[in-house]
C-alpha cells in the first residue's frame, strides 16, 4: 500500500481537528440548549472514521453509530448542512427528522447514524450484500463501538458476511464504556477481535494511532474491494468525555478519565507531522483558527435556516 | 381460469416477479434447495440459482436488517419469517429500522422489502408457532400489512406487495396454504389497501381477515337458511385498511361484525369498530360484536376451543341483531 503524501496527511490532520472541534461546539451549543434531545461526542476517537474512511470512494458505504458524527464528517458530509440537521432545521440532510442520533446523507453513503446499539451492523451488511449482487465494486465499512458486540446481531451478521464474502470491514472502534458499564463487567475476552476466529476471518487489533489504523484499514478495504471478504478490525480507543453531552460519569474512576484523556491521537498525529517537518507549530494555529472560523459559519448557517413547517410532519411516510 | 393450491400460487407470484425484475431475491431460512418449509419457493433455487435464492442461518434479526441495507442500495429482497412467531425475534429490523427508515432520513432512503409469513392455528402447532401478530405491525407507521386468504388473492396481493417500493408484510395463514382455488392464466394484481366484498348482503357486514373469510361465508350459508343475509367484507389489507369500502356497507347494513383469528382483545377489529364508531355512529342499529381468540396462549391440545369458527361468527350475528337501539 502507497504511504499517504505531504498533501494528504495533512488533509487527514484537518479532518481530525475538524472532528474534535465539532465536538466541542456541539458540546457548548448542547450545554446551552441550542439543540434539543441527545448528543454523543467522539472526542478522543477521531483518528479511526478519518483513518479508514481515507480508503474509501464517495460512493462507498459506511454505517455509523449514536456517537457518529466523526463518520460522517471523515466521509466528507457538507458541514453546513450536517449543523443544520442537528439543529433540527428543514434543509438539514434529513429535514430535521433525524437529529444527530440518525443522520445521512445517501448521496455519500451514509447510510445513518443508528439510535439503536448494533442497528447498523446487519444493515450494512445488507449493503455489501447488494454491491456484491450488483457487481458494483463498492466496499462498505461498518462501524460500531465494543457495546455492540454483546448484541446478538454481531455474531448473526458476521457469520452471514464470512459466509458469503461479502464486501465489508467492521470497525469495532472499543473505547472500554458501554454508555456507563466498563468493559470487564461484560466481554469475556480482551480483544472484540478475537471472536473473529468464530467466523473465520482475520481480526486485527490495533492501538489509537492514525498510522497504525490506517494501515490495517487500507488492507481490509483492499481485500474486501478484491471480493475476498470482510475483517474484523478494533481500535483500542478512549471516550475523554460521558455518555453523551452532560452525563456527569458518577460511574467512572477520574482515574480512569484522565488516563483516558491522557491518550490523544490527534496530538500524536500532530507530533509525528511536525517531527517529520510535514508540519510547522504556525501551520497548527492557523488549521486551528480556519477550522475554527468554518465551524463558527456552519453554526451560524443552522441557526439561521428554518425549521421545517408543521405541514411537513405527515408527509412522505409511504413512497 | 385454472384451479391452483394458495401454496403454488404464492410460488407463481415469485417466481414471476423474480423473472420481470431481477433485483428482487428471495432470502429466509430452507428458502434454497429445500424450498420452503411450507413450499412456497420449490423449483425458484434451480430457475435462479444460489445468488437470488438464498438460504440463510437461523438468523431472523440478521437478515432482517440485511434486507434493510439490501434494499435501501436498490434491491427488492423477499424475506422468508417461517412462522409469524419468529417475527418477533427481528422486531427492531422491522419496527426501528425498516418501517423508519424513509421517514426519519427525509425520503432519502426507500425500503422496498416484503416479508412473508405464515401466521395462525389450525396445526396443532403450540403456543409458539401459531400466532397471528398482525395487529402489532399495523400499530407502526411505515409498515403495510395484508392478509390475503385465496389463491387469486395471494398472488395478486403478493405481487403488488413485491412492485411497492415501501415495506409490506403478508400475513398468509397457514392453514389455507393447501387451499384449492381459481386464478386467471394471464397476468394481474390485487390492489393494496382495498377490500374485497365477497358475499353482498342486506342485514350485517361481517367484515373478515384470511381464514376468518372462509368461515364468515360459511357463517353465510347457514343464516341464509334462517333469513338473515349477511355482507361479507374481506378486508385483505389491515394497513392500509379500506375504511370506504367498509363504511359504506355499514351505512347500508346499520349493523357491523368484525371477525379475526388474532386474539381479540388490541386487535384489528377494535380498530375498525372504533372509527366506525367515531365516524358514523349514527348509522348504526346495534351494537358491535367481534369475533376473536380468547386472551391466552394458544395450546397444543385445546386449538379447537381457541380458534373462533363459523359458530362463533353465527352467535355474534344474531347478537347484533338482538341488540337493535
Amino acid at each position: 500500500m502507497q504511504k499517504p503524501g505531504k498533501k494528504k496527511l495533512i488533509q487527514f490532520y484537518e479532518k481530525m481537528v475538524t472532528i474534535r472541534r465539532v465536538e466541542e461546539k456541539l458540546m457548548e451549543v448542547f450545554s446551552n440548549g441550542e439543540i434539543p434531545g441527545f448528543i454523543h461526542a467522539c472526542i478522543g476517537q477521531e483518528a479511526t472514521p478519518v483513518a479508514v474512511c481515507s480508503h474509501l470512494k464517495d460512493t462507498d458505504y459506511v454505517s455509523a453509530t449514536h456517537r457518529g458524527h466523526g463518520h460522517a464528517l471523515a466521509k466528507g458530509i457538507n458541514l453546513r448542512l450536517f449543523m443544520a440537521e442537528l439543529f433540527g432545521k428543514k434543509n438539514g440532510f434529513c429535514r430535521g427528522r433525524s437529529g444527530s442520533m440518525h443522520l445521512a446523507d445517501r448521496n455519500l453513503g451514509i447510510l445513518g447514524a443508528n439510535g439503536i446499539v448494533a442497528g447498523g451492523i446487519p444493515i450494512a451488511t445488507g449493503t455489501a450484500f447488494a454491491s456484491q449482487y450488483k457487481k458494483t465494486g463498492q466496499v462498505t465499512v461498518c462501524f460500531f463501538g465494543e457495546g455492540a458486540s454483546d448484541e446478538g446481531t454481531f455474531h448473526e451478521s458476521l457469520n452471514i458476511a464470512s459466509l458469503r464474502k461479502l464486501p465489508i470491514v467492521y470497525v469495532c472502534e472499543n473505547n472500554g464504556w458501554a454508555q456507563f458499564t466498563p468493559q470487564a463487567i461484560r466481554l469475556p475476552v480482551n480483544n472484540v477481535a478475537d471472536r473473529a476466529a468464530g467466523y473465520n476471518i482475520s481480526g486485527v487489533v490495533m492501538p489509537n494511532d492514525f498510522f497504525k489504523i490506517y494501515e490495517e484499514a487500507g488492507k481490509a478495504v483492499e481485500r474486501a474491494r478484491k471480493g475476498k471478504g470482510p475483517t474484523l478490525l478494533e481500535v483500542k480507543s478512549t471516550r475523554w468525555y460521558g455518555h453523551f453531552v452532560g452525563d456527569a460519569q458518577k460511574y467512572r474512576s477520574q482515574k480512569d478519565i484522565t488516563a483516558a484523556r491522557s491518550e490523544d491521537c490527534i496530538r500524536n498525529l500532530e507530533n509525528k507531522l511536525i517531527e517529520g517537518k510535514i508540519l510547522q507549530k504556525q501551520d497548527v494555529e492557523r488549521i486551528d483558527k480556519r477550522i475554527h472560523e468554518e465551524i463558527e459559519e456552519a453554526i451560524n448557517f443552522a441557526r439561521e435556516s428554518p425549521f421545517p413547517d408543521d405541514s411537513e410532519l405527515m408527509k412522505d411516510l409511504y413512497a | 381460469m385454472k384451479e391452483i393450491r394458495y401454496i403454488w400460487a404464492i410460488n407463481e407470484a415469485l417466481k414471476e416477479e423474480m423473472e420481470r425484475d431481477e433485483d428482487v431475491v428471495l432470502i429466509g431460512e430452507d428458502v434454497g434447495i429445500p424450498g420452503g418449509a411450507f413450499g412456497a419457493s420449490r423449483g425458484l433455487y434451480d430457475r435462479f440459482g444460489p445468488e437470488r435464492v438464498i438460504d440463510t442461518p437461523i438468523s431472523e434479526a440478521g437478515i432482517m436488517g440485511l434486507a434493510a441495507g439490501a434494499a435501501a442500495c436498490g434491491l427488492r429482497p423477499i424475506v422468508e419469517i417461517m412462522f409469524m412467531d419468529f417475527m418477533t425475534i427481528c422486531m427492531d429490523g422491522i419496527v426501528n429500522q425498516i418501517a423508519k427508515m424513509r421517514y426519519m432520513f427525509g425520503s432519502q432512503y426507500t425500503v422496498p422489502i416484503v416479508i412473508r409469513t405464515p401466521a395462525g392455528g389450525g396445526l396443532n402447532a403450540g403456543p409458539q408457532h401459531s400466532q397471528s401478530l398482525e395487529a402489532w405491525f399495523a400499530h407502526v407507521p411505515g409498515l403495510k400489512v395484508v392478509m390475503p386468504g385465496t389463491p387469486y388473492d395471494v398472488k395478486g396481493l403478493l405481487k403488488s406487495a413485491i412492485r411497492d417500493d415501501n415495506p409490506v408484510i403478508v400475513v398468509e395463514n397457514k392453514t389455507l396454504h393447501a387451499l384449492k382455488g381459481p386464478i386467471p392464466e394471464q397476468e394481474y394484481l390485487v390492489p393494496i389497501g382495498k377490500a374485497d366484498i365477497k358475499k353482498q348482503g342486506t342485514d350485517v357486514t361481517v367484515v373478515a381477515t384470511s381464514r376468518m373469510v372462509h368461515e364468515a361465508l360459511k357463517a353465510a350459508d347457514i343464516l341464509g337458511q334462517e333469513n338473515i343475509n349477511i355482507e361479507v367484507i374481506d378486508l385483505l389489507s389491515i394497513s392500509p385498511w379500506d375504511k370506504e369500502t367498509v363504511l359504506n356497507s355499514v351505512a347500508k347494513t346499520h349493523r357491523l361484525v368484525i371477525a379475526h383469528e388474532a386474539v381479540k382483545s388490541f386487535g384489528v377489529g377494535a380498530e375498525i369498530s372504533a372509527v366506525v364508531a367515531e365516524e358514523i355512529m349514527e348509522e348504526l342499529d346495534a351494537a358491535i360484536m367481534r369475533v376473536g381468540a380468547p386472551f391466552v396462549p394458544i395450546p397444543f391440545s385445546l386449538e379447537k376451543a381457541y380458534l373462533p369458527n363459523a359458530d362463533d361468527v353465527i352467535k355474534a350475528v344474531k347478537r347484533t341483531l338482538e341488540r337493535t337501539f
